[in-house]
């Protein structure tokens, strides 16, 4: 074998195993219908001007960031429908504490992200030591925080320093901070996943719980631990969003509609609902596909409550399009 | 005819320590004795079968031994020395692996990732997934398949008998002294056996001690040296392969002689019109399935595991309806496109899984019986408190009619013993009124008495003029219940054979296709 | 002369068994609300202990109850159904504007938001049956078109009031009634409702087919249980008991654009309370009724006590883990 053909195979090798998600081919489906139709009922920015498509990534910042956390609980057979308001209690209490002074910025962080923590923790340990479903749980949870936010804050508190607005919208070099922060979580996921302990034992207890807990792994700290992550995942984008906002509001979390979005897009990217598989490069490829619909949306000037009728119609598809494969009867 | 069996005499020269030695373990369970005072001794090197009917004990046993279960009371010793599990791991660190019938495989991981689940070689966290693939390997060398499996390929695309192999091989990672395999060769084909006890032989020739549990006496008798006989939790003997024939087991397991394993076939004059005409029937499983089936008569339906036999039961049923091809009930051309449909045309199928696809564990035994019943009748039609309309007798007539033993019949299903589960099952299609009966596996996982009390049924069902299709992998069975026998192999039918016909022509048409692929299967085709 | 009473320790220690293990039996339900509503009495005796104040309780109570029983059918079957607060906002913000502020429109507009409830229910039943989407994400998706729609169709606010014959089912009172003095309307259509149900759960084929497939679909299936069919029937009959309950809601408590937020969570809550296995394959229309009352109750309790709304949506939520915790740890001990 010669030197040439030598490397040949080499790369070969390599082309085969970066194996492509197919979401991916679906997103560029996605772009194109979504830039036509803007070409055609709008002022088509979406394919003459670069900005609006930076644009379609760093909008999907937020949601990318927690469909990672997302992902994770799903592979481990859970599901986390608290995200939403973990976003709005993280938005409210971070410009709470900073009151626009750059001093207060640690703080604030440690804060929001040992909250965080403790809504996962809440959360897992209610689905693992109580046995309540996850639904019901991370549901319950999330009415509980939902009434603290309520209770306390009305409307726009605080405020953020501009110091810490380098989040949102600072750039290094061309490049936007918060696409590399997105990538860099990805990248984390990915990491965690498929390169270590954490990641194999959590696709056992996603896989089958019980065969997991007779080879010995603590499925319930892992499921914990995912849930922890989840919500801290929460913690950093609701940051990111009041970067973004400038004060923290109650209502960022469920206007976005984050904790269903995080779900559709972890789904269309190929991870099951009934857990134990997947990965999260396709999870992000999902969450594109939602950034480009809802930049659609915009350019096409789509009336916000029609909007949610259409979020909630493709929230339902972009499951069943996985769903309707299934040869089991759902519930 | 017991007392002739000799107990096993102790080697004279050498003390051979077992491997295994439990004494006087006893566990129950709320409202049963599991396990009654047994002792016994399981030796390196040595293949021992645990036979009984259903709730002799043996599971309870074997969950004892691998540290599923805590006995009550007795010792456990392994290899002389005295341990107390209480977790399944610390039984298989100690060299204790069981195998279950159902594999404890994660089937969307790599065969490595299966292997060392919990054990993955890591530094700080991360996998080291080199090592990981290469331990695998090792493992996989030892049992000498390293060249069938590789360590990357996912479990979902083994095929079973490559499971079980993966099993194994997690076994050996552990450094078994002791193999716990519970009905090994159930869900294998008759080359996937053979392969089975070679390996098993080889693990032998490694001093490994390997326990198995099974219903089936033929593979008992083909793989085990020593057989020991459980009743009632009651330890009855342990007796040398060699020195007995299955009767002899029987009659231990039993506690009498059962000559008549299998009603009289049917004679011609029971057999009536054809009620179920089936030609060149097809669908994305199935290819040109064409047959017909009598009144009055037992049609048994063999093959191997994967020819097809439950997917035909499931296209006749509707549950993966056919596609092509013409169906004839009673000389009316119907297609069935649902179970709905294949009931209210008076047909029944009794699954082969009889817990999680027949009963219904929170409902009342009542309502569980009446579901068929109910599913067909409209949709709001009313019921009285206690069964159809003003047919309240109908419950406990039927309860009687299959012989369940409940104190009520307003009791939720799920605390009725697996036997009585079954039974419950089969009151429910008996009340369905159905006179075209598909029975899958009727008697699998069942005790020896109940195995004869349900073919006696299924005879009565003919008599009454009843047409039965009866799908079963024991060929026993299908020989001394089938009027005729029609046999399956790879999706399709392979051919069809009388009465009283042999065991080895039976298997020569289900395995009619591969033995023209694989020459290297003729011989031990021959051997049978 | 026989006697007919207990005649020794023996016999006495065997009846008190007996009723003991009859007691064991009643679902916890029902001593919770009797012991929180007579905490109330105490506290308020005006209200709570005068038979015009239970009325009125019952008045608030009863449609929250009507949507538990159509929620706790679908728990049965095995699934959820989130839309049924979109469903209330929807009737109460639709019909501001069907109705013009016209009386003549009312009885019409109520048939239109019968059939649109059929229509959701259908929707729901169809993509659970045979798109298989899980019931939790088809319901939460159904919530958010049915808000978005009903916003939509009113341009975000109100469009009208509700005129009075058509806030009469949620709001009135039938006077004097012998015995209980006025008994609100909303009791009434509770009732009806309570035994129609009642009769088809426990009396019909139906309802033993929809715990059949809550508690194993597949022996279902294949018994011959058409199981799209009886789910598809069952979202609907769901949907339109929310639709009446929220035609009551709108009777007393007017239109209003955040009506309704949450009730998906009291419903589900009513039913777990009422001692509904969330699994599926249990239900009592009566214990889902009782449950409704409960919580009902529990939030007028916790509004007395000063606790300023938000924190009673909290105290919602605590409350729903900690019954379904209760409910799952209590029967997984009695395997």
């Amino acid at each position: 074998m010669t030197a040439a053909t030598a490397t040949e195979n080499r790369y070969r090798r390599i082309l085969h195993s970066i194996h492509i998600p197919p979401v991916y081919f679906f997103l560029i489906l996605v772009f194109f219908a979504g830039g036509s139709l803007d070409q055609i009922l709008a002022d088509g920015q979406i394919f003459s001007n670069p900005a609006i498509m930076l644009n379609i990534v760093v909008r999907s910042v937020a949601l990318g960031i927690i469909a990672v956390g997302q992902s994770l609980v799903i592979i481990g057979a859970s599901i986390d429908l608290s995200v939403a308001y973990t976003i709005s209690i993280t938005a409210v209490m971070s410009s709470y504490i900073m009151q626009g002074d750059t001093a207060n910025v640690p703080m604030a962080i440690v804060s929001v992200f040992a909250i965080g923590a403790a809504i996962g923790l809440v959360n897992g340990v209610t689905i693992t030591k109580f046995k309540v479903n996850p639904f019901i749980a991370t549901l319950g949870t999330s009415l509980i925080i939902k009434g603290i936010i309520n209770a306390t804050f009305s409307n726009y508190t605080g405020s953020v320093p501009k110091s810490f607005e380098f989040f949102g919208y600072g750039t290094i070099g061309s490049l936007p901070v918060s696409i590399i922060i997105l990538l860099i979580i990805v990248a984390a996921g990915w990491f965690l996943l498929a390169r270590t302990k954490f990641g194999a034992h959590l696709y056992g207890v996603g896989g089958n719980a019980e065969v997991a807990r007779l080879s010995g792994v603590r499925t319930d700290r892992v499921l914990i631990g995912a849930h922890v992550i989840c919500s801290m995942t929460a913690v950093l984008a609701g940051l990111f969003l009041v970067s973004q906002m400038r004060s923290g509001a109650p209502w960022v979390g469920p206007n976005g509609v984050y904790d269903l979005n995080s779900i559709a897009t972890t789904v269309i990217g190929g991870i099951a609902l009934s857990g134990g598989k997947g990965g999260v490069w396709s999870t992000l490829g999902g969450v594109l596909i939602f950034g480009v619909l809802e930049t659609v949306f915009n350019q096409l000037g789509v009336n916000p409550y029609l909007k949610t009728v259409l979020q909630g119609i493709i929230i339902v598809l972009a499951v069943a399009s996985y769903t309707i494969r299934s040869k089991k009867e759902a519930a | 005819m017991a007392d002739e069996i000799d107990d096993i005499k102790p080697k004279s020269a050498e003390v051979v320590q077992p491997t295994v030695e439990v004494q006087h373990i006893s566990k129950r369970f709320p409202g049963v004795v599991a396990l009654d005072d047994v002792s016994l001794q399981f030796f390196p090197g040595e293949i021992h079968a645990v036979v009984g009917e259903n709730g002799a004990g043996k599971s309870t046993l074997m969950k004892i031994l691998s540290g599923a279960y805590t006995p009550d009371s007795g010792t456990i010793y392994l290899s002389g020395e005295k341990v107390s599990f209480s977790h399944p791991k610390e039984a298989q660190m100690k060299g204790v692996s069981i195998i279950y019938q159902e594999f404890n495989l994660l089937p969307e991981r790599t065969v490595a990732h299966n292997i060392f689940l919990g054990r993955e070689p890591s530094t700080l966290g991360t996998l080291d997934t080199r090592k990981l693939n290469k331990q695998a390997v090792e493992v996989l060398k030892e049992i000498g398949v390293e060249k069938m499996i590789s360590p990357t390929a996912f479990v979902s695309s083994l095929s079973v008998a490559e499971q079980q192999l993966v099993e194994i091989a997690k076994a050996i990672s552990f450094k078994a002294k002791v193999l716990i395999m519970d009905e090994p060769t159930a869900a294998l084909t008759y080359t996937e056996v053979n392969l089975l006890n070679d390996l098993v032989s080889r693990l032998k020739q490694k001093g490994m001690s390997i326990i198995f549990i099974s219903h089936r006496l033929k593979e008992v008798f083909d793989i085990a040296e020593k057989i020991t006989v459980l009743k009632d939790g009651k330890f009855i003997k342990t007796v040398n392969k060699k020195d007995v024939v299955p009767a002899d087991v029987v009659y231990l397991m039993v506690g009498r002689t059962l000559d008549h394993y299998f009603p009289p076939l049917g004679k011609p004059e029971d057999f009536g019109e054809v009620v179920l005409k089936v030609k060149n029937a097809s669908n994305q499983i199935l290819s040109d399935i064409s047959f017909e089936l009598r009144r009055g008569e037992v049609l048994g339906i063999a093959g191997l595991q994967g020819s097809g036999r439950t997917e035909l039961a499931q296209s006749l049923f509707g549950v993966v309806p056919f596609k092509s091809g013409t169906l004839e009930l009673h000389g009316k051309a119907i297609a069935v496109k649902s179970p709905f449909k294949a009931i209210k045309n008076k047909m029944g199928f009794v699954t082969e899984d009889r817990k999680s696809e027949g009963i219904a564990p929170r409902q009342p035994i009542r309502d569980n019986m009446l579901l068929t019943v109910r599913a067909v009748r409209a949709l709001f039609g009313m019921i009285s408190k206690d069964g159809i309309g003003k047919s309240r007798k109908l419950v406990p007539m039927l309860g009687k009619q299959v012989d369940i033993r409940t104190d009520s019949f307003d009791r939720e299903a799920q605390y009725l013993s697996g036997g009585n589960q079954q039974k419950v099952v089969l009151a429910k299609w008996l009340a369905s009124d159905a006179n075209v009966f598909i029975f899958d596996e009727p008697t699998r996982g069942i005790d020896v008495e109940s195995k004869a009390s349900i073919h006696d049924m299924i005879r009565a069902l003919t008599k009454k003029g009843t047409a039965v299709l009866m799908i079963s992998s024991e060929l026993p069975e299908i020989i001394g219940m089938s009027d005729r026998v029609i046999v399956m192999s790879e999706r399709r039918i392979a051919g069809e054979l009388p009465a009283k016909t042999s065991e080895q022509e039976i298997m020569l048409m289900a395995i009619g296709h591969a033995k023209s692929t694989n020459p290297g299967l003729t011989t031990s085709v021959g051997e049978v | 002369m026989t006697t007919t009473t207990v005649s020794s320790p023996k016999e006495f220690s065997k009846a008190l068994w007996k009723i003991w293990t009859w007691i064991k039996k009643i679902p916890p339900v029902y001593p919770v609300f009797f012991i929180i509503f007579i905490t109330l009495g105490i506290l308020n005796p005006t209200k709570y202990q005068s038979m015009n104040g239970i009325m009125t309780f019952l008045r608030t109570a009863s449609p929250l109850a009507v949507i538990a029983i159509g929620e706790m059918l679908v728990l049965a079957s095995g699934g959820f159904d989130l839309s049924v607060g979109a469903i209330v906002t929807l009737v109460v913000l639709v019909s501001s504007k069907l109705l013009a502020n016209d009386p003549a429109n009312a009885y019409p507009a109520i048939l239109t938001m019968l059939g649109i409830g059929s229509l959701i229910g259908l929707g729901n039943g169809l993509v659970v049956s045979y798109l298989k989407v899980p019931s939790f994400i088809a319901t939460l998706g159904m919530m958010l078109l049915v808000r978005g729609g009903a916003l939509y169709y009113v341009g975000g606010a109100p469009q009208g009031y509700l005129t009075d014959n058509w806030r009469a089912f949620g709001r009135n009172y039938i006077e004097n009634i012998p015995l209980f003095g006025r008994v609100p309307n909303a009791l009434i259509i509770l009732i009806v409702i309570a035994v129609f149900s009642y009769i088809i759960f426990n009396r019909t084929n139906f309802g033993k087919q929809i715990l059949a497939i809550g508690d194993n679909v597949r022996a279902s299936q294949l018994s011959g249980v058409r199981v799209r069919l009886v789910r598809v029937i069952t979202f609907i009959i769901c949907s339109i008991l929310a639709i009446i309950g929220g035609v009551m809601i709108g009777g007393y408590g007017g239109v209003n654009v955040t009506i309704g937020e949450g009730l998906e969570m009291q419903a589900i809550a009513a039913g777990v309370v009422g001692g509904v296995l969330l699994s599926g394959g249990k239900g009592s229309v009566p214990n889902a009724i009782f449950g409704a009352f409960t919580l009902q109750a529990i939030v007028n309790l916790l509004n007395l006590l000063g606790l300023p709304k938000p924190y009673t949506d909290a105290v919602q939520g605590l409350i729903i883990i900690g019954a379904v915790a209760y409910v799952g740890l209590t029967s997984q001990r009695k395997k």
